[in-house]
């Protein structure tokens, strides 16, 4: 992480915006647009005409950053977005796309997708991630100029797709397992955190009642009166208190859910991976079936049976002109696969060694942001019994006093 | 006040003529009582039919003796102890049905021995608040619990049925030994000692029916003129207090709802950390605390609804009941007033009789005056142990809403150097 970007310019997302405007296909549509604001760290590119330090862009742009990202980086764990709708929400919350606090913890997860990247040894020192951030015009074309679609193997995206390796990678098939089980742990979490925090503001809302009441029994108590209508008011701010408490914690579910997508981006790595390698055997054993064609021609022998092998004693032996043309063909098709298979050998070794690599530093990532998460929440639920506790002395105390 | 005045649709110059002959006769009333206090006990027992025990000093319930044990109950001469426990099932072929021992320990004269223990069932409970009911139309009696809380659905021989039915009949009986007249009843004092109470109950039985009489001929015919203004509020009171009480019971019972039901989540979310932590190696400590902490967190909060729903309902449920009883005699004492008043105004009408006033109508103003004053007294009494039972409920709830935070608090602080623990990933 030497010289990764961050050491040299502040990144952040600053602001939102609900904007509308005309799609390709020229009808209505609103969008949020979010501010990205770059700040040189060293201010020595005095001299020179300083870039635009803040530019706007949408969360589709965002999109097609991360798809650039992903196919050109097939070996990185490429850091997701932010949920583009709101998931595992509990009800009090709105699950609409322009909704102000939905744009707010989204503009969050957007900043913090370009935190990560910047900080990634290698993302950190991709062009079209640079001129992202700094280049407002002529961006998109500049993507679609460096023809990244085209890399993009079709395959990989075929997600129930299953390529029968003969020699899988022990390491990749179980981080390909775990990414597959982390991914359904951690929904599930999401999915039963949204159902707690729905009846924990169940529990909180109807102490409120008591307010009401309290207050409303005190009308007609003399000495009781007093007491019952200031612990009433304590029943209210209980009440109450709930809302910030949740709003807190959503923050903490999108650290899950950040993870929940990171989980989507190992398993990619682990299907490129296992994509290679099956064109690897393909690769292996088209050679290995040419050559063994070849040892036919030259012995006269057929081992297999084949349509070949059929229709030659239908229509006649060839003559030896046209085998030994034959035979140059594969074996100059031989020589073809014998170095494609090098290649892709060496591909492969390389893909596993730069993957591999950046698992690692993934998997120290996630132990250390999971971490801080974990704490961060158990901080929040100790908030939230000291706001308990002072609440519930409040009361007790007007209520002694009755 | 104001929906009593609609409901009183007589003139209005009526309704004043009636009310300041009462407030006239008032003083000299008092003074005659004052005077013959033996002679008011022993009009207020006409009602009932049943001899009074009038050697008994405290059994009347005339105002001297009245004041004389409500300082009594102020100082701590407390003579009379009643307790319920050690709750049995009995199978029988025809009922199945739960005693509860009924211990009394006393130095009062009334009693033969100083401690007393027998076994009684429900039913008996009915029987002697039935009884009181009769024998004491003047006070108010405190309620039993309902005989089924919900019919059918509640399991009466549950553990928690018989034990929350057992802490309901023991405040019965305590707060009848605590009462300065209810306390020397006859029936009372029966219900204590009797060996055999099935007996004795044999024996009341052919009374019972004359007592009915005597306290249903009010019933019919006569309406109230004029309520005195302090149980005009007292009836609006409890009114509200019902109305209120029984929003709470509500509330608590919607709280008590949401916590289980908050409960069956977090009681599903805690093994999802477990699950976690099965999958990692680093983090799978951290995830498994966080999971132990969640479950502690579950304890704690099974704790506080079992307490809320052991502890706070019934207290809550027996006030209601007392405000029932509590209007029941208000309704009583607006019959014996209105008996009154029937009689003041047939005088009235005759008014060359002025000169002797008869005495049934002196009878029936005693027996109002009485009334108001046993009525009163019992008010004050019950106003002063509510104030202190629902100081004492609410102080407890939030006490164990406290407890059930702090528990909550230490499980989480103690994960907090789990997750802290390995800087090196830094």
């Amino acid at each position: 992480m030497e010289d990764c970007l961050l050491k040299k310019i502040e990144i952040s997302v600053s602001e939102a915006e609900k904007r509308t405007g005309r799609n390709a296909v020229n009808m209505q549509e609103t969008y949020t647009a979010y501010l990205i604001e770059t700040r040189a760290v060293e201010s020595q590119t005095e001299g020179q005409c300083s870039p635009v330090d803040s530019l706007w862009r949408r969360y589709s742009e965002f999109e097609l950053l991360r798809n650039y990202l992903l196919v050109t980086f097939s070996h990185i764990v490429v850091p997701p977005l932010p949920e583009k709708r709101a998931e595992f929400v509990w009800h009090k919350l709105s699950a609409d796309n322009m909704d102000p606090d939905f744009v707010e913890r989204r503009r969050i997860g957007l900043e913090n997708f370009l935190l990560r990247v910047a900080s990634h040894p290698i993302l950190c020192q991709d062009k079209i991630f640079y001129s992202f951030l700094t280049q407002e015009g002529g961006w998109k074309e500049m993507v679609n100029e460096t023809g990244f679609q085209l890399k993009a193997d079709s395959r990989l995206k075929a997600l129930s797709a299953t390529f029968r390796v003969k020699n899988p990678d022990k390491r990749f098939t179980e981080l390909k397992h775990y990414s597959d089980e982390l991914q359904s742990v951690i929904s599930h979490l999401l999915r039963v955190r949204a159902r707690v925090a729905d009846r924990l503001y169940g529990v909180y809302k109807v102490h409120g009642n008591y307010g009401r009441v309290f207050s409303e029994w005190s009308a007609i108590e003399r000495e009781m009166g007093d007491g019952l209508q200031s612990a009433g008011h304590h029943m209210d701010v209980y009440s109450s208190s709930i809302d910030d408490i949740l709003e807190e914690e959503e923050h903490y579910a999108d650290q899950l859910k950040e993870y929940l997508f990171y989980a989507e981006a190992l398993r990619a790595v682990c299907r490129k991976h296992e994509l290679m390698q099956y064109d690897l055997e393909m690769a292996a054993q088209d050679l290995t079936s040419k050559k063994q064609q070849c040892e036919e021609l030259a012995t006269g022998t057929v081992k297999t049976f084949s349509l070949k092998g059929m229709t030659s004693k239908l229509f006649g032996q060839e003559t030896p002109e046209q085998r030994e043309a034959k035979i140059k063909v594969l074996e100059e098709q031989i020589h073809e696969g014998e170095e494609q298979l090098k290649s892709k050998n060496l591909e492969g070794r390389d893909f596993v060694k730069t993957a591999w690599a950046d698992i690692e530093r993934f998997k120290e990532q996630k132990n250390r942001d999971l971490k801080e998460a974990l704490i961060s929440y158990a901080v929040m639920q100790i908030s939230m019994c000291k706001k308990g506790i002072q609440v519930w002395t409040n009361a007790k105390e007007c209520f002694s006093k009755m | 006040m104001r929906h009593l005045s609609s409901r009183g649709c007589f003139p209005r110059a009526l309704g004043k003529f009636v009310t300041s002959p009462l407030r006239a006769q008032r003083p000299p009333c008092f003074d005659r009582q004052a005077r013959e206090p033996i002679n008011a006990a022993e009009d207020l027992s006409l009602p009932n039919g049943t001899p009074v025990d009038t050697s008994s000093p405290a059994s009347s319930s005339s105002l001297l003796n009245r004041l004389q044990l409500d300082d009594d109950l102020d100082g701590e001469t407390r003579d009379l102890f009643v307790t319920v426990d050690d709750p049995k099932k009995h199978v029988c072929t025809m009922e199945t049905y739960i005693t509860y021992r009924v211990t009394t320990k006393t130095t009062r004269a009334e009693f033969d021995l100083p401690e007393y223990s027998v076994r009684r069932r429900y039913q008996d409970f009915d029987w002697l608040r039935n009884k009181l009911e009769e024998s004491q139309p003047t006070h108010l009696i405190p309620p039993l619990p309902e005989k089924f809380v919900v019919k059918g659905v509640v399991d009466r021989f549950s553990e928690e049925f018989v034990e929350t039915r057992r802490k309901a009949l023991d405040k019965f009986l305590k707060r009848i030994a605590d009462h300065p007249v209810l306390s020397f009843n006859e029936h009372f004092n029966v219900f204590l000692t009797a060996k055999d109470l099935n007996a004795y109950k044999k024996q009341g039985m052919a009374l019972l029916s004359k007592m009915g009489e005597s306290v249903k001929y009010v019933t019919g015919g006569y309406k109230l003129r004029s309520r005195p203004l302090e149980f005009a509020a007292m009836g609006e009171y409890l009114d509200i207090f019902a109305l209120k009480l029984g929003t709470i019971d509500r509330i608590a019972q919607r709280i008590i709802k949401e916590q289980l039901e908050y409960l069956v989540e977090l009681r599903e979310y805690g093994p999802v950390y477990s699950t976690w932590g099965g999958l990692e190696v680093e983090l799978g400590e951290p995830l498994e605390g966080v999971s132990a902490c969640i479950g502690n967190c579950c304890t704690a909060l099974e704790e506080l609804s079992e307490d809320m729903t052991e502890d706070f309902l019934p207290v809550l449920r027996e006030y209601i009941l007392y405000s029932e009883s509590m209007k029941n005699v208000l309704k009583k004492r607006d019959q014996v007033q209105a008996e009154y008043e029937a009689k003041l105004e047939a005088m009235a009408l005759k008014k060359e009789d002025r000169p002797k006033v008869p005495t049934d109508v002196e009878k029936c103003q005693d027996r109002v005056e009485c009334f108001n004053a046993d009525l009163k007294a019992d008010m004050e009494r019950w106003q002063n142990s509510k104030r202190q039972d629902f100081r004492q409920l609410l102080m407890g709830m939030a006490d164990k809403n406290i407890q059930y935070y702090e528990k909550c608090l230490t499980a989480w602080e103690s994960i907090i150097p789990l997750l802290q623990d390995k800087p090196e990933t830094k």
